[in-house]
Formats: C-alpha cells, structure tokens, sequence
C-alpha cells in the first residue's frame, strides 16, 4: 500500500488568524451568554416551565449526534478495512472529539446549577439515562482520543484497529444513549420510544458525515491542497444513503404514530396545526434537510463541489430544524392528563405552549458550534492530521 | 436532617458521600455552611429517627367538593412555603407553581370539574428514576423531594413528570423565603407534602388546612398505611382514580369525582 504523507497546516497566514478571530469571537459571545444567563437566572431566556429545555439543548444534542457521526469516516478506514478511507480518518477523529465537547459545553452551562458540575460527576443515579451518559461521554474522549493516539503515533500504530473497534462500538452506544435520553421518557406522547435511538443513530450518521465534508473540503481548498474527486464522489454517495435513511426512520416513526387514535392530536399538531413547529418539520427537517440534499446528491449536481457542499449544508440545517422540532415540539404540545376533557389553569395546562429564544441562548448554542471549530482549526495546525494531498492518484494507489 | 438520613440509608457509598460533602464545605464553606445550619436548626423531629415506610403519606382530594374559583389551598401553600403567587409574579410564564387549579370540561356533556393538580407523590416516581445526582428521592414515607444541595437544575425531572408537578426557580429569589423550606435560583423544586410541617407532627398540610378552614373539606391528607386514620376511612368509602392510572405510577394522591 502507498504511504500518505500528513502535514500540519502552516496556519501563519493572515487568512488563518483571521479564521481563528472569527470563530473566537463567537466563542466569546457564547460565554458571555453563558455569564448573563447565570448572573440572573434562567428568566432571561425564553424558556420557562413548560418548555423546560430551549434552543441550547438543541445545538447540544445536534452537536453530539453530529460527533459520534463524524467518527465515521475513520470506522470505515479500521473497522471496515477501507484503505481509501485511512488518509481521512485523523480528521475524523478530531472533529468527533471537537463536536462532542462544543455540544457538551453548550449542555453544561445551560444547567440551573452549572457551578455544580462537580456534583453531577461525584454522585450518580445509575436508573438515569443522563448518568449513563456522563459515563458515555466521558468515555468517548477517552477512546476517541487512544484511538487518534494509535492514528499519529507509528509506536502504537499496531493498535489501531482495535481502538477504531472499540471507538465505533462506543459511538454506537452513546448515540443510542442519547436517543434514548427522549425515548426514556413516559410523560410525552412523542417520546417514550425505542424508535429514537436507531433514529438518532442513523441521523447522526447524515449530520457528521454532513459536517466532515465541508470542513475536508474548506481544509483543502483553503491551504491550498488537492482534493480529488474521487474521494468526495465516494462521501457523497454514502451522504445520500444516509439521508435516505433518516428520512426513511422519520417516515416509519411518525406514520406508526397515526395509526394510533390516541397519538392522532400530537401528530396533527407537529404535522399540520403546529405553526413554526409544522414549518420547521415540513420545510426545515423533510425539505431542506433530506429531500433537496437528495435530489442534488443522486442528480448530476451531485458531480459538483460546489452542490455537494450546498446539500451538505442544507443537511446541517434541516438537522437543527430536526432537533428543534423534536425537542421544542413534543414539549410545546401540552401534557394529556385529562384525556377528552378540556383544560385550563394558571399554569398554562391544555394550551400549547409558545417559545421564543432569547439571544443569550441563540449565542450560548452558537458558542458551542464554535467551540468545535476553533478546536478544529487550531488540531489542524498543531498535529499532522490532514494529508499533504488527496488527488485522484495517490487516493488511487491505496486501494490496491 | 431526617430527609437526608433516609437517603444516606438507602445509599451504599455514604462515606464517600461524606467525604465530598466535607471537602466541599472545605472549598466552598462560606456558601454552604449557612444553608446547611439553616435546616439544622429548623427542623423538629429527633434527628436519631429516619422517616419509615410503615407510613405513607397521602391525599384524597374530593373534586366534587372543590369549589370553582376558590384557590384557598394555592393561596396556603404559597404562604407556607414562601413562593410567590403567580398573579404577583414579574414573570409569569416562569414562576414556579407548586399547586395550581384545573378546571375540566367534558366538551359533550359540558360537565365542569374542579381539582388542585401537584406533585402526585408517585410511589415509582419518574422524576426520580431520571434525575442524574439522585437530588430527587423519595423518602421512606413517600414524600417525594428534590435535595437543594445535590440539584444542579438539568431540568430532565422535568421533562419526565407527567403531571407538570415540578417547576424551575428561573430568578434569585426574594426575601419571601422560609426558613424551614430552603428554595434557591437554578434549582428544580415542587409541593413536599408540606413536609416541614409532617416532620413537626402536624398531621397536616397548609392546603388541606385552609380547604377545611373554608368549609369545603375537599381535601383530605393522612398515613395510607393506618387502616383506622381519615383518609385510608374515607378512601375505602369512596371510589377514586389516579390521574394517568395507566402509567401504574401508584400515586400518593387520589381524585374522587374525575
């Protein structure tokens, strides 16, 4: 097999630094966000105690479903043994670790109690999803990070294909954890599910392979390396199996809903009656997010970069409108105590219940997606993650 | 301190427990030591005696006999334990509520029904189940709590009530605050069986107390577990429901009349 040289970006140029102040300052807004919401509470956001988790679980959850995706390309190099996709395998990696700790971080500091952090680690309630996913978190840096160790390392080279096993089968069990974190929950029609963890599973596969491609291909044209085509031929192709297949998930989870009387009002609302909600499914989730993307992807658009790129794009976009509608509309449908009756009460029970974010929490969520890229982009020029090229030859040479 | 001995009870990794709480005292003294002082000195019953589960606190509540527009007991339980009311409330999407009053309508028949909806006491709480930390218990007795010192406001036992019983403090708090009920900003709270005035011996809750000072005895609070007190009297005279039956939750609280 031919050898590939990795090269660290020069990253001395203008351009580079003023990439990272960019993003830095993005990173700044995110924490003094964080500082605002945590000086005076949580009333300075739009949620309440109806929509108990607002727009930075959104960003948070997409962020680690899109991680544990990211991954993939590298479980596709080891796991798989897929020469052609060993050269891309280190950024893989660094993304994954990169996503999973902006969507972390977005996740703590929207905590009533972020200062406790220290308590959640010390004490545990091993009945609760959210513990298994301290743990699952926790152990994805740890393996993630042995398993890009065995990447850039020659010593260790040898234990590769076993950290890449073992990082995959993780990132298996930490989405489910993740999907399951809803699909644990009794008290919402749309949640309460196994549904969401195969679900979250497969779109985590769409959302981070998604990301992957556009920083792989920014990356390249931005320090002026050859990317060939044959390389993104190859991920797109799979990008449209994957948005094939969330889509179809999406199609299984809400058509086995309608065929329940009792489910029949909550669907009507998140399908039709939902305002904002029934637009961000139609148009950001089912439009934008996976029926675009695959009619560019599997259309002669597909051969171009550039379209790629918009297609990957919208898949990002239609995953927030995903989360979002998943998160924010099974919580704005109101919860059915009483059912056939009508209700009313201070407390804002029978009525769906609106939500609009404030900035803070756009920021902090914000601040979390840059998070990951500056982590990126500083991986980048500091370890030799990215090969000098990827032009059609070299690629070519590997498969044999 | 009888809530967090029966935790202590159920916890194997109690030393350790210990062991942290000292070096957070430690590190952190200045804030926790008057908050833990505070519930030192409130509370009445001999710290040697745990809650037990030969008891289990209940409610009956009669809706038949739950008058429309009386909020008597919200108004009592607001007073007692030091939240504000939500007509008072700067902010009231996001004041907590820890009682509140539904008004049902069967839009066939147009049959009205009144009830105050809290926290249902649930034997299998799923509050408890999700919460992270294990801020959220459930005492001996069947008082389901949130400990204000291990609650870090991730809001999931939130998200798992089905019967919205729980609310966030979204704002530091005025001086409205009780001494005997520690509440605090970022920290998820909800009714407590008016457990301060349980551990006092008072039998009683602050809205069963004023629903009876009213005249219209709608609600009726006792051990489930004595055959001989009111409420077991009364539960086995009339027949009631749990609200979302259907999610076996075996509540502490039963509805006549719904």
């Amino acid at each position: 097999m031919a050898s590939i040289t990795f090269r660290e970006v020069e990253g001395s140029s203008l351009k580079y630094w003023a990439l990272f102040g960019g993003i830095g300052l993005f990173v700044l807004f995110g924490f003094l966000s964080y500082l605002y919401m945590h000086h005076h509470g949580h009333v300075v956001t739009g949620m309440d105690n109806q929509i108990v988790w607002g727009l930075p679980h959104v960003f948070a959850v997409f962020l680690i479903v899109a991680a544990s995706g990211a991954l993939n390309v590298a479980s596709i190099a080891s796991v798989f043994n897929k020469p052609m996709y060993k050269p891309l395998a280190p950024l893989s990696a660094i993304l994954a670790l990169a996503l999973m700790l902006g969507g972390l971080l977005v996740l703590v500091l929207d905590l009533g109690r972020s200062d406790r952090l220290i308590v959640a680690m010390t004490h545990f309630n091993f009945k609760s999803m959210f513990t298994w996913n301290v743990f699952l978190y926790s152990g994805f840096f740890g393996l993630v990070g042995i398993y890009l160790w065995t990447m850039l390392d020659r010593n260790v080279k040898a234990y590769s294909k076993a950290a890449g096993t073992a990082a995959f089968i993780w990132r298996l069990t930490l989405t489910t954890g993740t999907g399951s974190l809803f699909g644990f929950l009794i008290a919402r029609e749309l949640y309460g599910t196994s549904m969401l963890a195969p679900m979250f599973i497969i779109m985590s596969f769409s959302y981070g392979l998604a990301i992957y491609l556009m920083v792989l291909v920014a990356a390249y044209a931005w320090t002026g390396r050859t990317l060939g085509d044959a390389v993104m031929m190859r991920l797109k192709s799979l990008l449209a199996v994957f948005v094939a297949a969330a889509l179809y998930f999406v199609v299984v989870y809400h058509m086995t809903n309608l065929y329940f009387t009792k489910m029949h009002s909550v669907e009507a609302f998140i399908l039709r009656d939902g305002g904002i909600l029934t637009t961000l499914f139609w148009v950001g989730q089912i439009v934008i997010g996976c029926v675009i993307p695959l009619v560019i992807l599997l259309s002669g658009l597909g051969k171009q970069r550039a379209w790629i790129m918009i297609a990957s794009a919208l898949i990002v976009l239609g995953g927030i409108a995903q989360m979002y509608v998943t998160i924010i509309g099974a919580q704005a449908y109101p919860l059915d105590m009483f059912p056939g009756m009508t209700v009313k009460s201070s407390f804002y029970d029978g009525v769906v219940h609106g939500y609009a974010p404030s900035m803070p929490e756009l920021f902090l969520g914000l601040g979390g997606v840059a998070i990951a890229l500056l982590v990126t982009t500083f991986a980048v020029k500091v370890l030799r993650l990215l090969p000098a090229s990827l032009d059609d030859a070299t690629v070519a040479k590997l498969e044999h | 301190m009888s809530d967090m001995k029966s935790m202590s009870d159920k916890t194997p990794s109690s030393p350790e427990r210990r062991h942290f709480i000292n070096a957070a005292t430690v590190a952190a003294g200045v804030t926790l030591v008057p908050g833990v002082m505070l519930i030192e000195v409130a509370h009445g019953r001999p710290e040697d005696q745990a809650a037990s589960s030969a008891v289990r606190w209940g409610m009956l509540v009669d809706a038949t006999k739950c008058a429309t527009g009386c909020d008597e007991c919200v108004s009592a339980c607001s007073t007692e334990n030091g939240w504000t009311p939500v007509a008072e409330s700067q902010h009231k999407k996001q004041a907590p509520q820890w009682i509140r009053k539904l008004e049902l309508q069967d839009p066939l028949t147009q049959l009205e029904t009144n009830l105050p909806m809290m926290c249902q006491h649930c034997a299998e709480p799923p509050c408890v189940d999700v919460c992270p930390t294990g801020a959220s218990f459930k005492r001996a007795d069947g008082i389901v709590l949130v400990n204000r010192h291990t609650c870090i406001g991730c809001r999931y036992c939130m998200m798992a009530c089905p019967y919205k019983a729980r609310s966030l403090v979204h704002e530091p708090l005025n001086d409205t605050q009780k001494p005997d009920v520690p509440r605090g900003v970022g920290c998820v709270e909800a009714c407590t069986f008016c457990v301060q005035k349980v551990d006092r011996g008072d039998g009683t809750t602050a809205c069963v107390e004023a629903c009876t000072a009213a005249g219209h005895n709608a609600l009726v609070f006792g051990d489930m577990n004595d055959p001989e007190s009111e409420i077991s009297k009364r539960l086995r005279e009339l027949p009631t429901k749990q609200v979302r039956a259907d999610l076996n939750l075996n509540l502490g609280v039963r509805y006549h009349g719904i």
